[in-house]
């Protein structure tokens, strides 16, 4: 179980191997390796409590922030490894950004929401940083939503364009990869539908990891998708291989709905 | 969309993230810094007591803390009539105040009608922020005059004769005295003890409650069977921090326990707290060994609220990580 | 059916006593502000508010002195624990999940929530009043400071505590150092409610009379130096109550009910400010 299961094609952009992941004693992820391909959507499902957000957070080092949270392993990113103690977590969160399962826009205007993270690394004149915003919200399909109310707090939107909002604040910093996790599982199903429309379109410029618990969006939006199981990665590759011809008993009783 | 092309990836500079690693190295050291000035400055009080109490501790040694003596002209000092007035003045507050308290929480968690409950909680909280100097003045002006002519010779009729308690109400009424101390510091803590009871109540998880309604319980055992033995840790919590705030008063009991450093069997007598003494004495006071007994005194008060408080603060806690469960 | 009829009584009797309990409480609390507003009442004037306060026995005068002291003992006691009061609230949120030190902190900042104010005038008398010889307005200030730090320090933690474990790591998640995650994003989400705790410091200070009278002292006469004693509501009110003077006695009342209805209307800013910002 611990060779490198391969992608089938493209250049992989994040190599994860024998990646293992503790709670304080408690083993959450147990020798996973897999490649996440470049400028490509890769999904990862499995039951509650499969280890599929744990996974999803040691690509950003989200771990960090709390003691007693430790991975050992190797997630090769641009020849480091994303794991290395001497490795700058922030400059690792600037390229590899995240969208969290509730919107979380930060306390300030619209405008504000996407100029924070973009100031950070970046400085730029007023007009430039205009622009930036505006290429971000267009990207994220809300611009028509907020070019009249950039200034009004992030908080006056609804869930879906809050969701959307945060999306565009992660794609304005120029991250390579998005991660993605469980984006919307708090929306309803139009907000879910437009979201679905919007990662089929950044995939030509970002690569995408989403975890999702919904078998038929990774089955829609995906062209990977990793099956998990008790922390264990048991199946990995084309998302229409995996759906139509499982090779393990696992998956298939997992996507056949028989347990899960 | 065209006049928007996609930039390339930015290339992220190693200086800023030197800068931003020195800044929040920065940002952990101010910000420590500043907890360390509260902790130091807290410390801090312990530590110039226990200085400037030295002269009179080596002077008395241990016997401070029993005898009776207060005499300034000789120069002989002891906390016990202190003592003795600041317990006696709280235990009279917390015999009124835990059972009064006891019935706002209950009334307002189990039988206050819904519309009621916010306006007359937030009543209660309010009056817990009316300064406690107020209720000293009250108590001067407006509770004494009446309790010494009401209320006093009452007692004193009724437990005329009456063995040991006949005389705690011994002596002249007039008004103020360490009975009148107690009770209205009890009107002082009532808000508080009331406050903490109501939130401990209200952590008991409604299935418990409904559950207990629905073997057919009335409301009074639903409080003496769940509520009670569910929040028993975090009501003593409450008691005990009523307790710490009433041993540590000033102003609500200065203006009317009467100020004589002396132990008198009666409650109606005029007696004197730790805190009346340092607000009476310590202006005046003369450097040197009465200064000095004054820092003592202080020192021993905060050494017993210290006690008082860690305990309450540990039982609360206590109840609270039970609910947690 | 007679075990019935007992459990219900008992039921009765334990609800009525509970009643009478909240009808005893809460008459003993409005007799006392009752006769506050009536006594009270009696002596705003004019005069009160500009006048100073006057020699014993002679009549007339006001507390304006002693109201403009106190509202810079408070005001620059607000300046100093404010910034001190958030940012060790900061360290204790962000920094002081596991270490001993933060632990410590936390559990002597609880005590001195409920510690007996007097004592904390006897620390800044032997600490600043003793050494450098003599009472003022600064060593007041100092005194309040150390009774409204811990409170500001709580409410910030606590408020802090509350953010959504959510936004915290989508600030950091877009890259942003500690430090900005902390004051931009977190601090401002809690706004609300911090600005709620340093007003709830306020009102606690603003009665306060034990540590202003080994510290402050008083003073008679108008003044605005803070290196002087200064005059302060509390400690007036204080000898004026306990003097013989029918006058004193009066002034008294008139800064009791001034300073009751000023923590009054801070505790209903503070609840209205939270209010609105919790139902957002």
């Amino acid at each position: 179980m611990s060779a490198p299961q391969q992608t089938a094609d493209g250049d992989a952009i994040l190599k994860v191997r024998d990646l293992n992941f503790f709670y304080g004693d408690f083993r959450g992820l147990t020798n996973v390796s897999l490649d996440i391909a470049k400028s490509r959507v890769t999904a990862f499902i499995g039951p509650s409590g499969c280890g599929k957000s744990t996974l999803l957070r040691t690509f950003n080092r989200m771990y960090d922030l709390y003691p007693g949270q430790r991975a050992e392993g190797q997630i090769n990113f641009h020849g480091n490894n994303l794991l290395d103690k001497k490795q700058d977590v922030n400059l690792v969160r600037a390229k590899i950004g995240m969208v969290f399962q509730k919107p979380t826009p930060f306390p300030m205007t619209i405008y504000e929401n996407i100029a924070f993270g973009v100031r950070l690394y970046e400085k730029m004149p007023k007009s430039e940083m205009d622009d930036r915003v505006e290429w971000a919200l267009r990207k994220a399909a809300i611009w028509e939503e907020t070019k009249d109310k950039l200034q009004q707090s992030g908080l006056s939107l609804s869930g879906g364009q809050q969701q959307r909002l945060c999306i565009a604040r992660t794609i304005a910093v120029k991250p390579e990869i998005v991660l993605l996790d469980e984006p919307t599982s708090a929306l309803d199903p139009i907000s879910t539908a437009k979201i679905e429309e919007l990662i089929n379109e950044l995939k030509d410029d970002y690569t995408i990891a989403i975890v999702t618990h919904n078998m038929q969006q990774a089955a829609r939006i995906s062209d990977f998708t990793a099956f998990m199981y008790l922390g264990e990665l048991i199946e990995f590759g084309k998302t229409d291989t995996l759906f139509i011809k499982p090779k393990q008993k696992q998956t298939e009783d997992y996507i056949t709905g028989r347990f899960g | 969309m065209s006049e928007l092309a996609t930039p390339a990836p930015v290339d992220v500079h190693a200086r800023q993230v030197r800068k931003f690693k020195l800044q929040d190295m920065l940002f952990h050291q101010v910000t420590l810094l500043f907890a360390f000035i509260v902790l130091a400055a807290l410390a801090g009080i312990l530590v110039s007591l226990a200085i400037e109490a030295m002269p009179a501790l080596k002077q008395f040694g241990a016997a401070f803390l029993w005898s009776n003596v207060w005499n300034v002209p000789e120069e002989r000092f002891g906390a016990l009539s202190a003592i003795y007035g600041t317990v006696v003045t709280s235990v009279i507050a917390l015999i009124i105040a835990v059972p009064v308290s006891f019935g706002i929480a209950l009334f307002l968690t189990e039988t206050c009608p819904v519309w009621l409950r916010r306006p007359l909680g937030t009543a209660i909280e309010l009056l817990a922020g009316v300064p406690s100097i107020i209720y000293g003045i009250w108590g001067l002006f407006v509770f004494a005059p009446l309790f010494a002519e009401h209320v006093q010779p009452t007692l004193q009729a009724f437990f005329d004769g009456v063995p040991v308690i006949g005389g705690w109400f011994a002596g002249p009424p007039i008004g103020i005295g360490i009975l009148t101390a107690g009770i209205v510091l009890s009107l002082m803590v009532i808000p508080f003890v009331a406050s903490v009871m109501r939130d401990v109540f209200e952590t008991v998880p409604p299935p418990l409650k409904e559950s207990a309604y629905g073997v057919g319980c009335t409301t009074w055992e639903v409080v003496v069977n769940v509520v009670l033995p569910y929040t028993r840790v975090g009501v003593i919590g409450g008691i005990m921090l009523g307790l710490g705030r009433a041993l540590g008063e000033t102003m609500a009991v200065t203006f009317v326990i009467g100020n004589a450093n002396r132990i008198v069997g009666s409650l109606f007598a005029p007696g004197t707290s730790i805190a009346a003494t340092l607000a009476n004495e310590f202006g005046e006071a003369d450097p040197g060994l009465h200064i000095s007994s004054l820092f003592a005194l202080g020192l021993v008060l905060f050494i017993i609220t210290f006690v008082v408080l860690a305990i309450s603060r540990w039982l609360i806690q206590r109840g609270v990580a039970k609910q947690g469960k | 059916m007679k075990l019935y009829s007992r459990r219900i009584l008992t039921n009765r009797i334990g609800i009525a006593l509970s009643m009478i309990a909240m009808a005893f409480g809460l008459a003993a609390l409005m007799w006392i502000l009752w006769t506050l507003f009536s006594n009270g009442f009696a002596a705003l004037s004019w005069d009160f508010f500009t006048q100073d306060t006057p020699a014993p026995g002679s009549e007339g005068g006001g507390l304006r002195n002693a109201i403009v002291g106190s509202l810079m003992i408070i005001g620059v006691t607000t300046l100093v624990s404010t910034p001190i009061g958030i940012l060790a609230g900061i360290y204790l949120a962000e920094f002081g999940a596991t270490s001993r030190f933060a632990a410590t902190t936390r559990f002597v900042t609880d005590i001195m929530l409920s510690a007996p104010s007097i004592v904390v005038g006897l620390f800044v008398y032997a600490l600043v009043v003793a050494t450098l010889g003599g009472f003022s307005g600064w060593s007041g200030s100092l005194a309040l400071s150390l009774i409204a730090i811990p409170v500001v320090v709580r409410t910030t933690e606590n408020m802090l505590l509350l953010v959504p474990t959510a936004l915290r790591e989508a600030a950091f998640a877009v890259g942003a150092p500690r430090w900005q995650v902390s004051l931009k994003v977190t601090l401002r989400a809690v706004k609300a409610g911090v600005v709620t705790g340093v007003l709830l410091a306020i009102a606690r200070i603003t009665g306060e009379t034990a540590p202003l009278l080994f510290t402050a002292l008083n003073n008679q006469f108008f003044s605005t130096d803070m290196s002087q004693p200064m005059g302060n509501l509390p400690v007036v009110i204080y000898q004026f109550a306990m003097s013989p003077y029918d006058n004193w006695v009066s002034l008294a009342w008139g800064g009791a009910l001034l300073i009751a209805l000023l923590v009054l209307a801070i505790n209903i800013i503070a609840r209205v400010l939270f209010r609105k910002k919790s139902t957002a």
